[in-house]
């Protein structure tokens, strides 16, 4: 008893020792740096869209953070700059993303860990943010369970909407011309055969059938597919003045070059993801006009059109018209939070990424309370050379659609 | 959609798997290497079209007259250097196979990690020729009939110099019996070295047709590898007018599958077409036993 008693008040003298020396060491010597890393994907089948989407973003704040001196941070009363202490390569494997993960947290013990790319592995990486207390601010993610997730995470945060909402979108639109007679009731859709190509097709076939539409075409093609000429005459021949492809970059692409080819023009021309990228411009120039897509923005924004063009001078990467802006939007959610809170720790950091918003950002006002960014784009547009937003109309900045598109 | 048209772009497309195959049967089937990295050089030429292209408008068709050679003196070197002294060492037919198949695995993945580093993993993606062309009142991309009117010629070159010279002789037997070919005073280690580095040089072309019409990223490499395995395997290892027709075949059937059963079966397809050939005739529809 006596023994232990002893033992007890040792320890809590070492204990307030050490919480003494915590403070003053504190106090006297902020850090240098704020730790920052991440795992992603710089080879293998994700590096691509890692290398389009996430990196520029991350690439482009770090430089930015730091030309501005570095994040205030009130309890070291100063500037402290950013530096990436670890880029790790998840090589485009779930395991080894999740055991870098861990490792960041563990033994590195960054102070803040940036997600990696694609909706699988952000939801694989979703426990272990939760476990280590890491803010998860999971972009390139989406999911039918997000309320349900940051529930059960409570360190994960959604930015890009259900994927019915972007049918809705899409929906919407074609409604308009519907109901004004000038759009008739048949679609064609096409859908890249994998989980993404049936979930989106499956989502928008429910809603365009309640919406009393026709699908006259369904057809889904391998990833990778060498050509898309019988689909896209298929299409043709079908009847519709709606085309639809639940598509991925290189598809996307192709189902473009192959309908200017085979003079396709249906009144609506609609291709998922790699229509909002800049290469997709680049390419297709001034065909492009009048193609809609997934995602959107809004490039009158204060501080959208000096974003594209830091991180075109900066990374050599124009950004995409969807989920770029989102990424540097989401990092610059961070380093606000980390300055209103003004400490590094991430509880606390947390707590005012959650309640302290609603941020500002180059894709707008963002509010996190829900774990979920709400109000979003869903289907956007090319027009003039830009990728702009086009729906829900109920957007600020919704900009009114070009209908028919124009001939190729 | 009439039939004719579909089996017209089956044989368009078909074209390009052959010219592809070809390249690969020159190595494998002359050279005896299963040269895993083969696709590795047709992303290099793509990458290379693009980047002439984009960067100086040269024409993709002139940019060969660059990348062919270039790829055709690598792949030289890779032989000389990195192959010959497993040929050296290799016993048997089957050592060297599978000691080719581990070298050539490793620098795959050297020479993709080099792409990704230098070109990013970025997909690229340029035009060039997308026009329409009419075929028999059907309209078909210029690039993909040009792709394939290039695997005729240099298919009907390849069988030209194989059936037609003193030194396509030389190859021919160096396919069928490398030990017999040797006893009758023929150079069996220069003429591999030049079958492997003229397999380079045809996928060098063929990366620059691909690149006129699908995109592509520093990753792509290994499909064709593949695809071009299956055609060659498929078509008789060693027999160059076998890979012509497989390739053919190929592409006739996917564009089959793809219209009248579902564009989701069409690499299914491939692989049972390629499947029932193992079964039935393992040594390919033409080779030699």
């Amino acid at each position: 008893m006596q023994m232990q008693l002893r033992q007890t008040v040792s320890a809590a003298v070492l204990a307030a020792f050490g919480t003494i020396a915590g403070w003053t060491a504190n106090a006297a010597d902020a850090p240098k740096t704020i730790r920052i890393g991440y795992a992603i994907s710089l080879s293998g089948v994700n590096a691509q869209g890692a290398a389009t989407t996430t990196l520029p973003g991350y690439d482009l704040w770090v430089k930015d953070v730091n030309d501005a001196g570095g994040i205030f941070v009130k309890e070291f009363g100063k500037k402290i700059p950013i530096e990436v202490v670890a880029k790790y390569d998840d090589t485009s494997s779930a395991e080894n993303m999740l055991r870098l993960e861990e490792k960041l947290m563990s033994q590195d013990k960054v102070d803040f860990v940036l997600p990696p790319w694609s909706t699988g592995f952000n939801l694989a990486a979703a426990p272990i943010f939760a476990k280590y207390g890491y803010p998860d601010l999971a972009v390139t993610a989406n999911s039918m369970d997000e309320e349900q997730l940051v529930k059960q995470f409570p360190t994960l945060f959604f930015f890009l909407n259900q994927p019915p909402h972007f049918g809705g979108a899409l929906i919407e639109v074609l409604n308009k011309y519907k109901n004004a007679g000038q759009l008739n009731n048949k679609i064609a859709m096409l859908s890249v055969g994998d989980q993404f190509g049936a979930e989106m097709s499956a989502g928008f076939g429910a809603g365009l059938k309640a919406s009393g539409y026709d699908i006259v075409l369904q057809k889904s093609y391998p990833l990778g597919a060498a050509d898309l000429t019988n689909e896209i005459k298929e299409a043709k021949a079908s009847g519709a003045d709606t085309f639809i492809a639940a598509s991925y970059p290189p598809d996307t692409f192709m189902l473009t070059g192959t309908a200017i080819t085979q003079g396709y023009n249906p009144k609506v021309f609609y291709t998922a993801v790699g229509t909002a990228f800049a290469e997709y411009g680049g390419n297709f120039k001034d065909k492009a006009q009048g193609v809609m897509g997934i995602g959107g923005w809004d490039p009158s924004l204060p501080g959208a059109q000096d974003y594209f063009k830091r991180q075109l001078a900066v990374t050599g990467h124009a950004p995409d018209g969807w989920a770029s802006p989102v990424t540097y939007a989401s990092l610059q959610i961070l380093q606000q939070a980390i300055e209103k809170a003004g400490t590094l720790d991430r509880k606390k950091v947390l707590d005012t990424i959650v309640n302290g918003g609603p941020w500002d950002t180059v894709v707008g006002k963002v509010d996190l309370k829900t774990h979920i960014r709400e109000t979003q784009w869903g289907a956007g547009q090319w027009q003039n050379g830009q990728f702009v937003g086009v729906s829900p109309s109920s957007m600020p900045g919704a900009q009114p659609v070009i209908f028919p598109k124009p001939a190729w | 959609m009439p039939a004719i048209e579909v089996i017209l772009g089956g044989v368009i497309l078909g074209g390009l798997y052959a010219l592809v195959a070809i390249g690969f049967n020159l190595q494998y089937g002359m050279a005896r290497i299963v040269n895993l990295a083969y696709g590795e050089f047709l992303m290099g030429a793509a990458f290379a079209a693009f980047w002439m292209f984009t960067l100086f408008r040269i024409n993709p068709i002139v940019g060969m007259l660059f990348s062919v050679p270039v790829s055709f003196g690598a792949n030289w070197l890779i032989y000389r250097a990195l192959m010959l002294p497993l040929v050296r060492r290799a016993r048997t037919r089957q050592q060297l196979e599978g000691e080719t198949i581990l070298a050539t695995f490793g620098l795959l993945f050297v020479l993709r990690g080099a792409a990704t580093l230098a070109f990013s993993a970025d997909n690229r993606y340029y035009d060039y020729l997308g026009a329409p062309l009419q075929i028999f009142g059907f309209t078909f991309a210029a690039n993909r009939v040009l792709a394939f009117a290039m695997a005729c010629v240099f298919g009907g070159a390849i069988w030209l110099v194989l059936n037609r010279t003193r030194f396509g002789a030389a190859l021919r037997a160096l396919a069928i019996d490398p030990i017999g070919a040797e006893l009758v005073g023929i150079d069996v280690r220069g003429l591999s070295g030049l079958a492997f580095a003229a397999g380079g040089g045809l996928v060098a072309a063929a990366g620059t047709l691909v690149s006129t019409f699908l995109s592509f990223n520093p990753a792509i490499g290994i499909d064709f590898t593949m695809k071009a395995l299956v055609v060659v395997i498929m078509g008789g290892i060693g027999n160059m007018g076998g890979s012509l027709i497989a390739g053919v075949l190929l592409g006739v059937a996917e564009a089959l599958c793809s219209y009248y059963i579902d564009s989701g079966l069409t690499l299914a397809v491939a692989y049972a077409l390629f499947l029932i050939v193992l079964v039935v005739r393992p040594r390919g529809l033409f080779g030699t036993p």
